[in-house]
């Protein structure tokens, strides 16, 4: 086990590098230079625009300025922003903790609606109550998120006048609400729809006849053989949402006025300032190694057949 | 996104809002409350908040160009002097601005100004600024609003280090009073003066600029309070402020939204006061949503189509080709239905609310007329290859309008035009920059100062930096130098006039229209009126108890 996860650990590292390496390429890639930007639509003064480029280190070869990025990273520096000349790392510390609050709420209720709700589908399979969960999760996959967003508020806040349309700047827990489930609908469904089907197959297993004979209680054959077998392919989902919940609520983000990790990649994406972008980015991708190796670790624990040396 | 307000990069200066226009914007406002709104009904202690986006930049005067920024330091900085509503200059921290042949300024300072932390204002705050300011090394982005004055290339050299730490042309004579020698004489100089670029700074800005651009210290009506990066910048009234444009609130919160629809949807529910912009989404049901407190209005930019002269299509066009084009386009129509309203109809190249704007100065070359425009195109020799296509960004909310405007000139002259999309305002301007555009491209100017020069001179003189067309016309930088060494602002003023007039008959760009400020404020503000920039007057809102 021990030998495991330090071999999963160092696979990090280049993982790492890789994917730094290809954003830096790619925002290298895109027309539009962010000095030149700083100037808009009138004309900039071409020493300045020199000056300043020469300053950050954007005259150089772009492999020099990931080589620095990087070295600098390693010391825990990630840069600071062409524009507005902050650090990167204060940029960050304004824009994850917002998303994490609104992704961990989006999760809490992605794991408790969507598994029950697959629960009570897959236990009567072919039933009423489960045409109803497909007809449901089928609704909150084909509606667009910016839809069920709109819906959301002109019903909640315009009609009903139950919560504000927009988060304000505390970021409340309970304005967090709205968004949280606009931003949960869509993985909801897909959990809702996995655990079903997989409660559905496992219901008819070999080992779940021998826990019935063997008279276990209902609750146990439920509770521990069932679910515990059937979760494995939810477990896999849910652990790559997190880090679709922590990058891709973009959508989410804008339209309820949240200032976090979504709007700033966009944002960044936009000024095409690199360095911010990639150190949102080298976040995220941590997020995804972590919560992938969570997600493996978990199979053993579900699964005892499954073993790490 | 702004992307809408890609045109609006720099925003002018803040026009004061003189005791008149401040009581007659506050008179009109509460006209349906009757006797109601008395004095003693507003809060000359209470706060309002306004709709903004994070500024990009450190709140350095000289480093804000984008309209995010420039209304924060507009807010906590003031100039020498600053222009009311009709164009005339009016004296703010500057007691007189003198001089005698446009080339030597001597200012006198008003006595006892300070700035928010309680230091003095002084000749050498303002000297020590723009060296400072104007120095290549310390990158300003506006660097260049220096170069009229004598030495500024020692300090901001096209290549290098800057050979001297100050500019020959200022001179400190005594603590409220010193000179501006111009390298050449420019008879509008004053107006320029009104600009942020131009502020004072404390001492204690070069200790730490960096540190004093998350907190800048200023000389205004507001003194900074606090920034909450991407949430909101507080600003308190300054007590202590001697300008004639004393804040009649307590202070101003800049509430940052990351989209116009959400920041529409909080002002219906009150938790914003003041709008800048209403998206496209709500232009068609804001008036009667908000009422009387819907804005509608006109201030100074112009959108035109731009041909890029260096492309072998347009490099030895007969002017009367574009005039054709210009007249095949129906301003009118698409103003109404496809921009809801939001633009008037241009008419010249200078926006309207400038020093020096002619009515009508173009005459027939902006009316709608099929025929004429298939007339003047023929004897013009035809436009080469007989299509064209108009490169504009597709995150600014150009796309509708491009589509018109095409299919208009499609229609009247039978001549192909196509809409070429760039994917944002970036990849446009390296486009521009490049000198790639393929056949022409959309234009935006916001004025910087309220003269017509600024809309002449800084867009279409050969060498002008605004100048990205490659248009080059020996006649109009003969007009242009003429209008620069007249002997007075009046005459500067006609002469560059005649420039415009002689524009017409060269069609350096083809003007579409003028921009109007669509915007609204809540039921808690009164008094909130929009400047010639199109940003809202902060100091004359009013808030309710």
């Amino acid at each position: 086990m021990g030998r495991y996860v330090a071999r999963r650990l160092l696979q990090m590292i280049p993982v790492f590098i890789g994917t730094t390496l290809l954003i830096f390429l790619m925002v290298y890639a895109l027309p539009g230079d962010p000095v030149r930007a700083l100037f808009g639509d009138k004309g900039a003064d071409p020493a300045t625009v020199a000056n300043i480029r020469h300053d950050l280190g954007l005259d150089q070869p772009i492999l020099v300025q990931y080589w620095h990025y990087l070295t600098g990273l390693l010391q825990g520096d990630f840069g600071t922003q062409i524009a507005s000349r902050r650090p990167v790392t204060d940029v960050l510390a304004d824009a994850f903790p917002v998303t994490i609050r609104l992704a961990a709420l989006a999760f809490l209720i992605e794991l408790v609606f969507g598994i029950g709700l697959g629960v009570m589908a897959g236990m009567r399979a072919g039933r009423l109550v489960d045409s109803a969960v497909l007809i449901f999760t089928l609704l909150m996959i084909s509606v667009p998120v910016f839809v069920l967003g709109f819906i959301f508020k002109t019903v909640f806040a315009f009609q009903l006048g139950w919560t504000a349309p927009n988060v304000s700047d505390d970021v409340r827990w309970g304005e967090l609400v709205m968004p949280a489930v606009v931003l949960a609908g869509l993985s909801l469904a897909y959990v809702a729809r996995l655990t079903r089907t997989s409660i559905a197959e496992n219901l008819r297993a070999d080992y779940m006849r021998t826990a019935v004979a063997k008279g276990l209680p209902r609750r146990r054959v439920i509770g521990v053989h069932l679910m515990r077998n059937s979760m494995i392919p939810v477990v896999t989902f849910l652990g790559t949402d997190i880090g679709a919940l922590m990058g891709g609520a973009i959508i989410t983000e804008g339209l309820f006025n949240i200032h976090g990790v979504g709007g700033t990649i966009f944002e960044s994406i936009q000024r095409r300032e690199g360095t911010t972008l990639v150190g949102l980015v080298t976040v995220l991708v941590l997020v995804y190694l972590a919560t992938s190796l969570i997600v493996d670790l978990l199979y053993a624990v579900l699964d005892p057949r499954i073993r790490y040396a | 996104m702004r992307g809408a307000k890609s045109a609006k990069w720099v925003a002018g200066a803040i026009i004061v809002a003189l005791a008149a226009t401040a009581c007659g914007g506050s008179d009109s406002g509460s006209d349906d409350n009757g006797g109601k709104a008395s004095a003693g009904s507003f809060d000359p202690n209470g706060k309002f908040s306004v709709e903004v986006g994070e500024p990009q930049n450190p709140l350095q005067p000289a480093n804000t160009m984008e309209s995010n920024g420039s209304i924060v330091v507009g807010a906590l900085f003031q100039q020498l002097v600053d222009y009311d509503a009709a164009g005339k200059i009016v004296m703010v921290n500057a007691e007189s601005v003198d001089t005698t042949d446009n080339k030597t300024y001597t200012v006198k300072l008003k006595k006892d100004w300070t700035f928010h932390d309680g230091t003095p204002v002084t000749a050498e705050s303002y000297v020590k600024a723009w060296n400072w300011a104007a120095n290549i090394k310390n990158n300003q982005t506006n660097s260049f609003w220096f170069s009229d004055i004598a030495g500024f290339a020692d300090v901001h050299p096209d290549k290098g280090d800057p050979k001297k730490q100050e500019m020959s042309g200022l001179k400190v004579v005594d603590p409220t009073t010193f000179t501006i020698e111009l390298s050449t004489p420019i008879p509008y100089f004053i107006y320029k003066l009104g600009y942020e670029v131009f502020s004072p700074l404390p001492e204690s800005f070069y200790a730490d600029p960096a540190a004093a651009g998350e907190k800048p210290v200023g000389n205004g009506p507001y003194k900074f309070v606090s920034w909450d990066h991407k949430k909101k910048i507080e600003v308190t009234a300054f007590a202590d402020y001697k300008g004639p444009d004393k804040a009649k609130n307590g202070g101003v919160t800049f509430k940052n939204y990351t989209n116009l629809e959400t920041a529409y949807e909080d002002l219906k529910s009150g938790n914003v006061d003041v709008l800048r912009q209403i998206a496209p989404k709500d232009l068609p049901v804001y008036r009667d949503d908000l009422g009387d407190r819907a804005v509608d209005k006109a201030y100074s930019a112009v959108q035109s189509i731009v041909p890029a002269f260096y492309t072998k299509q347009w490099k030895d066009i007969d002017p009367r080709v574009l005039q054709g084009l210009s007249r095949a386009i129906d301003r009118d129509t698409i103003t109404k239905t496809v921009l809801q309203g939001t633009r008037e109809p241009a008419t010249g190249f200078v926006a309207k609310g400038v020093l020096g704007y002619q009515d009508n100065v173009g005459g027939d070359v902006f009316k709608y007329d099929p025929a004429a425009a298939k007339a003047l195109i023929k004897a013009g020799g035809g436009v080469p290859g007989n299509k064209i296509s108009i490169q504009f960004n597709a995150d600014g909310g150009h796309k509708e309008w491009v589509e018109a405007v095409c299919g208009s000139i499609t229609q009247a002259t039978g001549v192909a035009c196509t809409g070429d999309s760039k994917a944002d305002f970036q990849a446009d301007l390296d486009s521009r920059d490049a000198h790639e555009v393929k056949s022409m491209y959309r234009g935006g100017w916001v004025l910087d100062y309220p003269v017509n020069a600024n809309f002449i001179r800084d867009l279409y003189g050969t060498k002008s930096d605004g100048n990205t067309s490659g248009f080059s016309s020996a006649k109009i930088d003969g007009l242009i130098k003429g209008a620069d060494a007249a002997p007075s602002l009046d005459e500067s003023v006609k002469l560059y006039q005649d420039a415009e007039k002689e524009m017409v008959n060269e069609m350096p760009a083809i003007p579409l229209w003028y921009y109007k400020v669509n915007a609204g404020y809540s039921e808690k503000v009164s008094g909130v009126d929009y400047a010639q920039d199109g940003d809202p007057i902060l100091t004359s809102v009013q808030v309710k108890k």
